[in-house]
């Protein structure tokens, strides 16, 4: 058997294996109804979250703040038109909303390098905030707004589709020419615009599409709370959030940030039920000693591991 | 009709004139040499070309298309390539993957990708990299990462190539390979600018060379005219009045 059939009949075996856990998941709500549902729904938002983060965020190095405010523009937008139109027109309305946030943000302000980016998408999540904030009290004469109820079992069916669709996105960008772009655009900027790459329509485009996931994500979830209000909406900790379950996981892999962030959101769960008093507090400690230990994240010491333990496999033979 | 022309290229930095009134022809298939002691300004004028900087005045033409006011991969795209005085690779991406890029977004058009991972090896082939194709650029020694630099600018499908000091940093032995890699660029038939500042190489490689001091030109002409020209040997040596003679 050469080298490509091999390869070949190992993309078989890990289609079935990723088709056979797709199914499970999707028909989930069938043998696991209630709080497996729930809590899947959690894992699942702060996966896409991360994931739609790390798209663009770890191989050019631009540190967004940014994925609560295109998170919220999904929650405010399901629930501004969400009684009057299909679900599934919300949703897509909410990611496209983002997107084209993110598209006029990113023409703006991608020429910013470093602590300056994160600086301004952080302010320009606060801007939003407040800015909807104003307008609610000045304009609505309200502060928040209800949202309609959609079941636990359509948001999770919900979040399972933007997540699948999210993988496909983020597995053809990274196996494109605009994957290996966006290397050479963290790297060496200059070099790359003298290779010919469009630094900025390559920039602004996939943080445009990271944007759409995450704003598509939040008009989903927005049914789950049934009320909002810009603070709910517009919460900092959706945007720190992805950064450190980013590097929770490892940046390496894109399954990294998977596992990365489903071990984090269950942990987050089982220590607020447990101790709810100092949660917090040993949230904080795994954190740092995640960071101490765990340069490269989960995905690191797993490979370690791996590692190690083939190496003891080809000593002994 | 030259391949690259300038009239009257001027930049300023602040007050200072970086580059002022530069007016030059580059022909189709010759080895251009760029010369002048630091500051002259032989940089700023391949970054004005390249468009890493915005001219102030002036027009530069290319294949008799004006090029300024471009975009960076605009100008790449259309048939120019560079080096970068201070090594500008992509560390963390292996050696193939630095080609590759040059491939995917140059002037060379669409291809499929084993022809491109033939061509890209081809490159690397001839700079003498075909060795480390898998390894991280950044473990690269300084000459090596230059070549690949060379093979990188190859990659986009250049007619005309920039080089900004190759050869400074290089021992004996490497100025001499890198002075035969110049040669056989140009026997593909790409047209060479370059900067250095070892004056061996630039006389024996270059047909003409021009000469920039404070931002102007002050001589233009074959290596023989230059090394014989009193204006460029008092430039870089200093008249009797500052030697103290």
């Amino acid at each position: 058997m050469d080298l490509a059939t091999l390869k070949t009949k190992k993309n078989i075996i890990t289609g079935a294996i990723l088709l056979v856990i797709l199914i499970l998941l999707a028909t989930l709500p069938l043998y696991a109804p209630g709080y497996p549902v729930i809590l899947l729904s959690s894992i699942l938002m702060y996966v896409i979250l991360t994931v739609g983060w790390v798209i663009f965020s770890a191989p050019t190095g631009y540190i967004s703040l940014a994925p609560a405010a295109f998170f919220g523009v999904g929650i405010y937008t399901s629930a501004i038109v969400g009684e009057a139109i299909p679900f599934a027109a919300v949703v897509l309305i909410g990611g496209t909303a983002s997107f084209c946030l993110a598209l006029i943000v990113g023409a703006l302000t991608l020429r910013l390098k470093g602590i300056y980016f994160a600086v301004f998408t952080f302010g320009l999540l606060m801007l939003i905030s407040s800015a909807v904030n104003y307008y609610e009290i000045h304009f609505t004469g309200t502060r928040g707004r209800f949202v309609m109820i959609k079941g636990y079992d359509l948001i999770y069916l919900y979040m399972l589709g933007i997540f699948v669709l999210l993988m496909i996105a983020a597995m053809t960008i990274k196996h494109s020419r605009y994957g290996l772009a966006l290397m050479s655009i963290g790297q060496e900027e200059e070099a790359a615009e003298h290779t010919g790459v469009n630094v900025v329509m390559v920039k602004v485009i996939v943080f445009a599409v990271s944007a759409f996931f995450m704003g598509a994500a939040g008009s989903v979830m927005a049914t789950k709370w049934t009320y909002i209000d810009s603070g709910i909406a517009f919460y900092m900790l959706y945007s720190f959030m992805p950064v450190l379950m980013a590097i929770f996981g490892g940046m390496g892999q894109l399954y990294g940030p998977i596992i990365g962030s489903a071990i984090f959101t269950y942990l987050e769960e089982f220590l607020i039920t447990r101790f709810p008093e100092v949660y917090m507090l040993i949230f904080g400690v795994i954190l740092v000693i995640a960071i101490l230990y765990l340069p490269d994240g989960l995905v690191g010491l797993i490979q370690k591991l791996w590692n190690r333990f083939s190496e003891r496999k080809h000593a002994h033979t | 009709m030259p391949i690259l022309e300038g009239k009257g290229v001027t930049k300023y930095f602040g007050g200072l004139a970086a580059v002022s009134n530069v007016d030059f022809r580059v022909e189709q298939g010759e080895a251009f040499g760029l010369i002048g002691p630091n500051g002259a300004g032989k940089t700023t004028l391949f970054n004005l070309i390249s468009a890493a900087l915005s001219t102030r005045s002036g027009t530069i033409t290319f294949k008799g298309k004006n090029i300024t006011g471009l975009k960076p991969y605009k100008i790449c795209r259309m048939g120019i390539a560079r080096t970068f005085q201070t090594v500008k690779i992509f560390p963390d991406l292996p050696v193939m993957s630095n080609v590759v890029l040059g491939l995917y977004f140059g002037a060379s058009g669409k291809m499929s990708s084993g022809e491109k991972t033939r061509r890209a090896s081809e490159y690397l082939d001839f700079v003498g990299l075909s060795k480390v194709m898998t390894v991280p650029a950044r473990d690269l020694t300084l000459a090596n990462q230059k070549r690949l630099e060379v093979a990188r600018a190859l990659a986009t499908g250049p007619e005309l190539l920039l080089l900004d000091e190759i050869m400074a940093g290089l021992n004996a032995t490497e100025v001499a390979q890198a002075m035969e890699l110049v040669n056989r660029i140009r026997e593909k038939g790409i047209t060479i600018i370059m900067i250095e500042h070892v004056m061996k190489a630039i006389m024996s490689v270059c047909q003409r060379i021009m000469v920039l001091h404070h931002g102007e030109k002050i001589a233009e002409g074959t290596p023989r005219e230059i090394a014989g020209s009193e204006k460029v040997i008092k430039v870089y040596l200093g008249d009797k009045a500052h030697a103290g003679g």
